[in-house]
C-alpha cells in the first residue's frame, strides 16, 4: 500500500500551521503504511542562503563540531540537529562545494536533499514517532509532502523511506511499483545521474530531476513520466515552489483531492483530509488517470 | 432513532449493534454522523434497516449489504456495496473505483460521478450512476444491469458475459467483446423501471444506448477444436 499526503497552501496565514497540518494528515495514513516515515517540508527562503538535510547513524559523532570543520574548509555554516538528522544553513554559493567537502570531512553522512527551502526528515518507524522525533509540528511552510510505506520494492531503512530527493529543491512521494526502473536507472546513470539505492520510486524522482535539468518544467516532467514509467503510481511532488500530482492510467493506487481559496491538499484517502480548515466546503474529487495536476506559486503570483 | 457519532464511538460498536439485530426488531433506523471518510462503515447488514450516514465514508462502505437501504449523504470511497446481495445503497455525492463491485443483488444509485472499474464482475447487482463512470467499468459483468446517465471512461464491459449496460453519453471505447446492441422494447421498459426506482425523473429510457456481450470471448466456437 503505502500512505502518501500532501499540502500546499495558497493562504499565507496557514504557513506557521503547515507542520502541524502535515503531520496529523500523515498520521492518519499509518495503517496504510507502518515501515517507515518521511516529510519534505518548503519553507520559506532566505535570500543568499541555502539548506541541506543531513542524516547519520550516529549523529554524537557526526554532527559533533561540524560547524566548525565546515569552517576550516572554507564554509561558514549554522548547523540544526534534530536526531538523527541536522539541517545546515550555508551561503548559497557554498552549496555546489559542500557535497565535495562532507564527503571528506564526514564520510559517513548521507545528504536527505539539499536547495534554497526544503527540509527532508525520514526515517524507519511510525509516522507519530518520525514526527515527534525531529518535531516536524512546530515547522512552518508553504507546502510540503509526506509518505508512510509499505515496502515493496527495497529494503526497509532510512535511504528507502520517502520522500527521495534527486535534485535542489525537488523531492517525490510514491504509492506504487515501478516495473522499468533497473532499466531506466541504467538509462540516468549513463545521463549523469547518481543513486543511493536500488530503490524504484529513487528512479522517478531522478527521472523527474533529469527533465527538468533540461529546461522541462514540473508540469511537462510528469507528462513524460506518463510515457516513460512502467508501472503502478500515484506520486506527489514537490519543488521550491510547485507542487504536482499524477497518476499512472489504470489508477489503481487511490488517490483524493481537497482545494479551497486557502490551499490544495492531497491524500492517499479522503481521512487524511478531513482535519483540514474548511474541508467541509471544499472542492473534493479523485485525481484522474494519466493527468498531469500542478500548482505553482510563481505562477499564481 | 440510534445515532452513532464515528468521532467518538468505535466503528465496530456500529456495525455489531447493526449485526445483533434480528429479523422483526424494534430499532429499524439509524444514524452515523462524522464517518470522517471511515472504511467499512455499516457492512455486513442482514435485516431491512435503514441507515443514514451523514458525512463521507472510506472504503468498502456498506458492503456485503443484504437488505438494508444505506444512503450516503456525502462521497465514498473505493468498494462502496462491494459484493451487495439485495438491498439498497444510495450515494449522494461521487463514489471511487470499483463500485458495487461483484454485486449479486440489490440497487446501487449514485447521484456523483463514480470512477474506475465501477460495477466490475457484476453479478445480478443494478447500478444507477447520474454521472459518469470511469476505465474499465464492468469488466466481466455477468448479470444485472448497470444504468449511466452521464458518460462511460474507456474499455466499458471488457470481457462481458451477460450484464447489461445503458448508457446515456458518449462511451470513450469499448472493451473485448462489448458491442452495442439493439434497444428492445423489453430493455426500455427495464430501463424505465430501474430509473424510476433511482429516483430519476428527468431523463427518457429512448434517450440511452444498449451495450452487452459479443459472446465471442465466452462462448466455445467448435471451429476452434484443434487448439486444444
Amino acid at each position: 500500500m503505502c500512505g502518501i499526503v500532501g499540502l500546499f497552501l495558497k493562504d499565507k496565514s496557514l504557513e506557521p500551521q503547515l507542520g502541524q497540518l502535515l503531520s496529523d494528515m500523515l498520521i492518519t495514513m499509518t495503517d496504510r503504511g507502518p515501515d517507515s516515515a518521511g516529510i519534505a517540508i518548503y519553507g520559506v527562503p532566505a535570500t543568499g542562503k541555502a539548506k541541506v538535510t543531513l542524516q547519520s547513524a550516529r549523529p554524537d559523532v557526526d554532527f559533533a563540531g561540524l560547524d566548525d570543520d565546515l569552517a576550516a574548509a572554507g564554509i561558514d555554516s549554522a548547523v540544526l540537529v534534530k536526531s538523527t538528522h541536522a539541517v545546515v544553513e550555508i551561503d548559497a554559493d557554498a552549496l555546489s562545494s559542500i557535497r565535495g567537502v562532507l564527503s571528506g570531512i564526514r564520510p559517513d553522512i548521507r545528504i536527505m536533499g539539499s536547495g534554497d527551502s526544503v527540509e527532508i526528515y525520514k526515517e524507519t518507524g511510525l509516522p507519530k514517532d518520525v514526527v515527534a522525533r525531529f518535531d516536524v509540528r512546530s515547522m512552518g511552510g508553504t507546502h510540503g509532502i509526506g509518505h508512510t510505506r509499505m515496502a515493496t520494492e527495497s529494503a526497509v531503512t532510512t535511504l528507502g523511506a520517502h520522500p527521495f530527493s534527486t535534485g535542489a529543491d525537488q523531492c517525490l512521494v510514491h504509492n506504487g511499483s515501478l516495473s522499468n526502473h533497473n532499466n531506466l536507472r541504467r538509462e540516468l546513470v549513463r545521463e549523469g545521474m547518481t543513486f543511493e539505492t536500488q530503490n524504484d520510486s529513487e528512479v522517478a524522482a531522478a527521472y523527474l530531476t533529469a527533465k527538468m535539468a533540461k529546461g522541462k518544467d514540473l508540469g511537462e516532467a510528469l507528462t513524460g513520466a506518463l510515457d516513460d514509467l512502467d508501472g503502478f503510481f500515484t506520486f506527489v511532488v514537490g519543488t521550491k515552489s510547485g507542487f504536482g500530482v499524477v497518476r499512472d492510467p489504470i489508477a489503481c493506487k487511490p488517490a483524493v483531492m481537497a482545494e479551497t481559496d486557502q490551499y490544495v491538499a492531497f491524500g492517499s484517502e479522503y481521512r487524511a483530509l478531513v482535519n483540514l480548515p474548511g474541508i467541509e466546503t471544499a472542492r473534493v474529487w479523485e485525481p484522474e488517470p494519466a493527468t498531469v495536476y500542478f500548482w505553482d506559486h510563481d505562477r499564481a503570483a | 432513532m440510534p445515532v452513532f457519532d464515528l468521532s467518538t464511538t468505535p466503528l465496530r460498536a456500529l456495525n455489531s449493534a447493526l449485526h445483533a439485530l434480528s429479523q422483526g426488531a424494534n430499532d429499524t433506523e439509524f444514524e452515523v454522523i462524522n464517518p470522517r471518510g471511515s472504511h467499512s462503515v455499516a457492512v455486513g447488514i442482514d435485516t431491512p434497516i435503514t441507515v443514514e450516514v451523514r458525512g463521507s465514508v472510506g472504503y468498502y462502505c456498506a458492503g456485503m449489504n443484504d437488505g438494508g437501504t444505506v444512503t450516503v449523504h456525502g462521497s465514498a470511497g473505493p468498494g462502496v456495496a462491494e459484493n451487495m446481495m439485495s438491498g439498497t445503497v444510495i450515494i449522494e455525492g461521487d463514489a471511487s473505483q470499483y463500485a458495487g463491485a461483484t454485486g449479486r443483488g440489490g440497487l446501487l444509485v449514485i447521484k456523483g460521478n463514480a470512477a474506475s472499474r465501477c460495477a466490475i464482475s457484476m453479478k445480478g447487482i443494478d447500478i444507477v450512476v447520474h454521472g459518469n463512470i470511469g476505465h474499465m467499468s464492468a469488466f466481466m459483468g455477468q448479470s444485472g444491469h448497470l444504468v449511466v446517465l452521464g458518460d462511460a471512461g474507456e474499455a466499458l464491459g471488457d470481457s462481458l458475459y451477460e450484464a447489461k449496460l445503458f448508457v446515456r453519453g458518449t462511451v470513450k471505447s469499448l472493451g473485448s467483446d462489448c458491442i452495442e446492441k439493439q434497444m428492445k422494447p423489453k430493455h426500455l421498459a427495464k430501463l424505465a423501471e430501474l430509473l424510476e426506482k433511482a429516483g430519476v425523473t428527468d431523463v427518457k429510457p429512448e434517450e440511452f444506448k444498449r451495450y452487452g456481450s459479443a459472446r465471442t470471448l465466452y462462448n466455445f466456437n467448435i471451429d476452434n477444436a484443434d487448439a486444444y
